[in-house]
């Protein structure tokens, strides 16, 4: 059989253009685009999501990795992937030194679940001082004063609090940790917000199931956990006092509110937590995961990770809302928008 | 790996088209490519061991360059601030297995002991299948019954363990504690669950070989079936015994999944032993994957290099005890 020459070249051609690709995209005749990213646990659902429906419609691929946010910070620095996702935002300075970007996703949100013998779901209201208090070992008792005021006319028993953390880091401790550091000053002294922790007290269970199948086995305990959460395992959940002082229950609307209420214009290389905002229906524990890029990867990759977040933006909100994510705002998408412009070219 | 396939492969091709000729120098020659093949395996094993080690202080060296010996002696694991110390893990590591070891090796003694001496016949397969399928099951599936079917079970029990045992004068406060089913005795009672088969089944096939002639004189002499075991079977056996004991003890410090499910990860020292606590295996798996900075990730692997280093010290305290035990039979027999 004679090598058909032509064709010899255009299969050439076409390795040219993968290897232009390069880190993480990898083209070829035969099928669409192929991405890779790796990192947050917590975003992984929606990507997974997003990424089935986006390779149905345009036959492009991306295979996301929930390594942890850890693991897609480190990939992402070393470009074996073309994105990562942190649930912890990095520093502006850091990501300058690094020729990283990175941008929100969608919001999402956690509560307080406890196992409280006659108290029903939502019927129990918190405060963010009195959450930190509990979790510094402060508040030992459920009839303890603090909580009574709270919550007039609900009898609350003479239990003694157990208090259950995860375990393994994750970005849900660390939106935790960061609100409880944002409302109370003895707990950004003591602890801090990262996504382990040295904890003053308490047992940890890990991951969201850890958590929850503590909170429910326990007698007396208080956990904290993701929002799709109590809603998949009807969990009793608490409501809280925002910053406004309005007590709010945990919605999707609320975690959009919050992101409503941060201004990302202002914020360098969207580099805000969504915790504590202000507005009468913001819920206060808040939180988002935030997609990383390297301005050193080659454009066609970039530009193929932005299409596809894009797409996501913009026709992927009730996939997002149906798994208990908060899409971003219109407003906030513009944002991202003029970002990937100035920083990438795209 | 590779290249002890090749020579491995090689080795039977050569084996194969030797015993065709079937000569005397083909089949030394045969000989000295067995010898050299398996010698080869074996040093793969130690390299790959050495180099583990190397590979685990490299990593960790930035810890240990960083806080030296209060890497082993302080309590503080705090990522916020990068300040790491080990020995909550560590003493979590050796306290729940010390638990598993007190609680596995009388069981298995005596599962070995009903299965070798005085099980009818038909039942010792059954019972030896059982006890071996327990070493099969996934470890990550002891944690999951842990948590879901023990613990809650558990729960139950440790009000009674508070009035009863917690009530002692002295080892009371060990067994004092919220009720939370979960922590340092539940994991160390787990783990014995997970070790029980391999001690119980070294100790039943190291039974079954002590010689008839033996226990058969000893039970002419009048002896019954404790004291035949006390003074004849663990006698003869006892260097087989203690190695398959701690082989069920290096189990028990590495194990991670289960432990991690239901020891209940508080990184804080506590006397009870119903509080919730920490096993290094635990604390690296459930943190490996965010630790962001630097630090953190060698305090982590520092860690490893600290399982590691116990793990050789039990393994040979354990060669130095058996090295003992056959000095005075030795002894004895002389």
């Amino acid at each position: 059989m004679k090598i058909n020459r032509r064709s010899f070249a255009k299969a050439a051609a076409a390795v040219a253009v993968a290897g232009v690709f390069g880190t993480g995209a990898i083209t070829s005749a035969f099928a669409g685009v192929s991405l890779t990213g790796a990192g947050s646990t917590w975003v992984y659902p929606l990507v997974a999501k997003w990424s089935a429906a986006y390779e149905k419609q345009t036959g492009n691929k991306v295979n996301y990795q929930s390594i942890g946010s850890g693991g897609g910070i480190a990939q992402i620095k070393a470009g074996t992937v073309a994105f990562g996702a942190s649930d912890m935002p990095l520093k502006p300075e850091d990501l300058e030194k690094e020729g990283l970007i990175q941008f929100p996703t969608a919001v999402a949100g956690e509560d307080l679940v406890m196992n409280l013998p006659g108290i029903k779901p939502g019927e129990l209201i918190l405060s963010g001082p009195v959450v930190a208090d509990i979790y510094l070992g402060k508040i030992k008792k459920w009839n303890d004063p603090a909580i009574a005021k709270l919550n007039p006319g609900v009898k609350l028993p003479d239990m003694n609090i157990t208090v259950v953390h995860r375990s393994d880091g994750s970005g849900t401790t660390f939106t935790f940790a960061d609100y409880l550091s944002k409302v109370s000053p003895e707990w950004k002294e003591k602890v801090g917000a990262n996504t382990s922790l040295n904890w003053p007290t308490g047992v940890g269970g890990k991951g969201n199931e850890g958590v929850a199948a503590y909170v429910q086995r326990i007698p007396g305990s208080i956990g904290y956990v993701e929002y799709a959460y109590i809603l998949e395992n009807k969990l009793n959940y608490a409501r809280m006092v925002n910053r406004d002082g309005k007590v709010v229950s945990p919605s999707l609307k609320g975690f959009q509110d919050a992101a409503a209420h941060v201004d990302f214009n202002k914020a360098k290389d969207f580099y805000v937590i969504l915790t504590d905002h202000t507005g009468p229906d913001t819920w206060p524990i808040s939180g988002c995961t935030w997609q990383i890029l390297s301005k050193k990867a080659p454009k066609a990759t970039n530009e193929e990770v932005t299409k596809f977040f894009l797409w996501g933006f913009e026709n992927g909100q009730s996939m997002a809302e149906s798994i208990s994510f908060g899409p971003l705002p219109k407003s906030t998408v513009d944002v991202i928008k003029t970002y990937w412009k100035t920083n990438l070219g795209i | 790996m590779s290249a002890s396939g090749a020579v491995a492969s090689q080795s039977l091709d050569k084996d194969a088209s030797e015993q065709k000729s079937a000569t005397k120098a083909g089949s030394s020659f045969a000989d000295f490519l067995f010898r050299k093949g398996t010698g080869l395996v074996a040093l793969i094993v130690a390299v790959t061991l050495l180099a583990v080690m190397i590979s685990l202080i490299v990593e960790g060296w930035q810890a240990l360059h960083t806080f030296g010996w209060k890497f082993l002696v302080t309590t503080t694991w705090d990522p916020v601030t990068n300040e790491f110390g080990a020995l909550v893990f560590i003493i979590g590591t050796l306290v729940s297995s010390a638990i598993a070891m007190l609680i596995a090796v009388p069981v298995s003694f005596g599962i070995a002991l009903f299965i070798s001496e005085l099980s009818p016949n038909w039942l010792r397969g059954p019972v030896s299948a059982v006890i071996e399928l327990l070493a099969a099951i996934p470890s990550i599936i002891y944690g999951m019954w842990g948590l879901l079917v023990f613990a809650p079970w558990f729960g139950n029990i440790e009000p009674w363990i508070n009035d009863h045992l917690g009530a002692i004068p002295g080892i009371g406060v060990l067994f004092q504690g919220p009720p939370m089913g979960i922590g340092m005795l539940t994991a160390g009672i787990v783990l014995a669950i997970m070790v029980i088969p391999f001690i119980a089944s070294i100790m039943r096939d190291v039974f079954l070989i002590t010689p008839p002639a033996l226990k058969e004189s000893a039970y002419a002499l009048g002896a019954t079936t404790w004291e035949v075991a006390r003074n004849v079977i663990l006698p003869y056996t006892r260097t087989a015994v203690t190695g398959g004991i701690f082989l069920g003890l290096g189990r028990a410090l590495g194990e991670t999944m289960a432990v991690t499910f239901i020891i209940g990860n508080a990184n804080n020292l506590s006397a009870s032993l119903l509080m919730p606590g920490a096993s290094i295996a635990s604390v690296i798996a459930n943190e490996f994957t965010e630790a962001t900075t630097s630090l953190y990730k060698s305090s982590l692997l520092a860690l490893g290099l600290v399982l590691f280093v116990i793990t050789v010290i039990v393994l040979a305290l354990a060669k130095l005890l058996l090295l003992r035990l056959e000095a005075t039979q030795e002894g004895k027999k002389s």
